[in-house]
């Protein structure tokens, strides 16, 4: 039992003693169980590292290394293949006077919010739907990811087409419905709509699918209690499903909000010829493309680097700002 | 306002409850859906699979027009008989064979590591006692978050110095691992594979890639095929970093399209939606044969353990 001797305890195969003893230290009174068990305990302790290595590694040189010399970039002067010069924060100032730079973070906000918002409740909607009993549901399934498919440039460049003022799908409808004129180009707010609709097409289906799945999680009897409690079925997706699907809701809303964060390619292939400045009055180039404009347009690497940490900032600013609410959420329902 | 219904304690045996209305199927996978769709649902389901496949539907009726018809209106909304010229155009306009070989060779080796190091990384997280393991696995959930906007500058100038530009290496080694897929292996691998097996291996004196080789692979073998398609999909759709690190002369599908789009010729806007079609093609195709496990991977990483 609990008296065998130790080499044994760590599950190792009693090695014979009979191996060279040029693995062990002379002389140094090594544990019993011979060189083959301290490789052996030496595996089980560091095999964790060896595995998790490569992606920390790669992370390190792909993601961190660069994310930390962006900051340090921001602070700085520099074009591509010159030496850099310290300027302090002039990038920042430059950019809190530019109103370009408002304009973008204007748009970033309100293209967030229209391709996020409907986007998220059409896909529990959806979600819910799906989770009926219904014939297909395999079908249905796989068809609502089909857009997720479909790339940011492929999506676009279709819908560019259907959204064409001239001869479009769309406004043939409209003219159809009695509906005036839709410039989808040339005016701010339908060329952010085309923008999100593009964003709302590719991606309410797959967050509908993650939806789907937490409900299927749902314990029935929640919802035979509620029934038994005259709970009609509306009442039921609001006070069993929505609460008890609750940390997903969170997952998606976090994951759409850096999504729409960065949002480049829809409106910078939307715009065609006028895509990086976001239209002929940028009035819908977003953070991103803001971005690209001065690091690979104007060659200004260091305020490009500044806008990129003025994002970072934001995202931390809304992880905040989500944490705080959730943590309220919880505390109002007491769990 | 909406209160929560607590769910009721069950202790002991049940009373006999008064019959429910419904009666419920019982399904293994199903606990909401207990309820049969009415017509409405059926309705808006329908509608909501019309509204998501008809653009894919239209793409191919455009990609067979002629750009004329395509301007004047009403909208075609039947395929034509054009597809042959307009793919000959795509392929004029833009080095669309190239593009393919790339994106194929990219999506395929960003998909082998991913999957390979993610299994490696998430068994580790799932079955093994390591010091600090919690908190690198909250890191690695952070590093999600992370937009590409924030490395792209210092890799910009990496590549550049090494003269990697218009090379697809450039576009592979930044992706080489996803953190994402390191959180989809831990949750399966947690489930899937008893912590027994690993230590009864360990028992039998298998050391560790021994381990990996013939007790964690067979296993996470369903998980890594799901994963390898999703990575797949995210990477032959990437835009915004191959659209920096490569060019016209060396594109990925989407960076080619990007050309095709911008107007560098004279636009047939006929051409265009073709070559959107050539580059969505492959993917719906994969969609069609498998699109059930890539629903079910996509439904597998969400669930929080």
């Amino acid at each position: 039992m609990a008296t065998s001797v130790r080499a044994t305890s760590d599950g190792s195969p009693r090695s014979s003693r009979t191996d060279p003893s040029k693995s062990r230290k002379s002389g140094a009174p090594g544990p019993p169980g011979g060189w083959r068990a301290k490789a052996f305990r030496l595996d089980t302790k560091a095999s964790p590292y060896a595995y998790i290595a490569p992606f920390f590694l790669c992370f390190a040189a792909f993601g961190l290394f660069p994310l930390i010399y962006t900051g340090w970039l921001s602070f700085h002067e520099v074009q591509l293949g010159t030496h850099a010069t310290w300027v302090g924060f002039d990038n920042y100032t430059a950019l809190w006077d530019n109103s370009f730079f408002w304009t973008a973070l204007r748009n970033t906000f309100t293209l967030g919010v229209i391709s996020t918002v409907p986007q998220l409740m059409m896909a529990l909607g959806l979600a819910h739907l799906l989770n009926y009993q219904l014939r297909a549901r395999g079908f249905f399934r796989v068809a609502i990811l089909a857009p997720y498919a479909t790339s940011i440039a492929a999506a676009t460049l279709v819908f560019i087409q259907l959204f064409n003022p001239d001869y479009g799908m769309i406004n043939q409808f409209l003219g159809h419905v009695g509906a005036g004129h839709v410039q989808w180009n040339s005016s701010k707010w339908p060329a952010q709509i085309a923008i999100s609709a593009i964003v709302t097409w590719r991606w309410t289906g797959y967050n509908a699918l993650i939806y789907l799945a937490a409900m299927q999680a749902v314990p029935a009897d929640l919802y035979e209690a509620a029934a038994l409690d005259g709970a009609s079925r509306w009442r039921q997706f609001v006070s069993v499903t929505i609460p008890s699907i609750r940390p997903t809701i969170f997952f998606t809303i976090i994951v759409s909000t850096i999504g729409a964060t960065q949002l480049f390619g829809e409106p910078l292939m939307f715009g065609g010829s006028v895509g990086v400045s976001g239209g002929t009055d940028h009035q819908y180039q977003t953070l991103s493309l803001y971005m690209y404009d001065k690091g690979w347009q104007i060659g200004e690497l260091g305020q490009a680097s500044a806008v990129a940490w003025v994002m970072l900032l934001i995202l931390l600013l809304i992880g905040a700002v989500q944490l705080l609410v959730l943590r309220n959420n919880r505390r109002k329902l007491g769990s | 306002m909406a209160q929560l219904t607590q769910p009721i304690p069950s202790t002991g045996p049940r009373h006999s409850s008064p019959e429910p209305r419904r009666r419920r199927r019982v399904r293994a996978h199903s606990a909401g859906g207990q309820q049969k769709a009415g017509p409405i649902a059926y309705a808006l389901v329908i509608l909501a699979t019309v509204l998501s496949l008809f653009p894919l539907y239209w793409t191919v009726v455009a990609a067979s027009r002629t750009d004329t018809e395509l301007v004047t209106p009403p909208t075609p909304l039947l395929p034509g008989s054009h597809l042959i010229d307009n793919l000959k155009i795509v392929w004029d306009q833009v080095d669309m064979t190239t593009a393919l070989i790339n994106s194929t060779i990219v999506a395929g080796c960003v998909a082998l590591s991913t999957v390979l190091f993610a299994t490696l990384a998430g068994f580790a997280f799932a079955k093994l006692e390591f010091r600090g393991r919690n908190a690198l696995l909250t890191v690695v959930v952070a590093t999600m978050t992370i937009p590409p906007q924030l490395t792209v500058i210092p890799l910009y100038q990496i590549i550049t110095n090494v003269g990697w530009v218009g090379h697809i290496q450039s576009v592979i080694l930044p992706s080489l691992v996803a953190a994402f897929g390191v959180f989809f292996m831990r949750q399966f691998l947690s489930e899937a594979l008893p912590v027994e097996l690993v230590e009864a291996a360990r028992v039998d004196g298998a050391h560790s890639l021994r381990i990996i080789w013939h007790v964690v692979f067979p296993i996470a073998r369903p998980a890594m095929a799901v994963l390898g398609m999703l990575v797949f999909v995210q990477s032959w759709n990437d835009f915004f970093w191959p659209f920096i690190a490569l060019n016209q002369q060396n594109p990925t599908v989407q960076v080619a399209l990007q050309g095709l789009g911008s107007g560098d010729h004279t636009i047939n806007h006929a051409v265009v939606v073709c070559g959107a079609l050539v580059a969505t093609l492959p993917l719906l195709l994969v969609f069609a044969v498998l699109g059930r496990q890539i629903v079910g991977g996509i439904t597998a990483g969400a669930v929080k353990s």
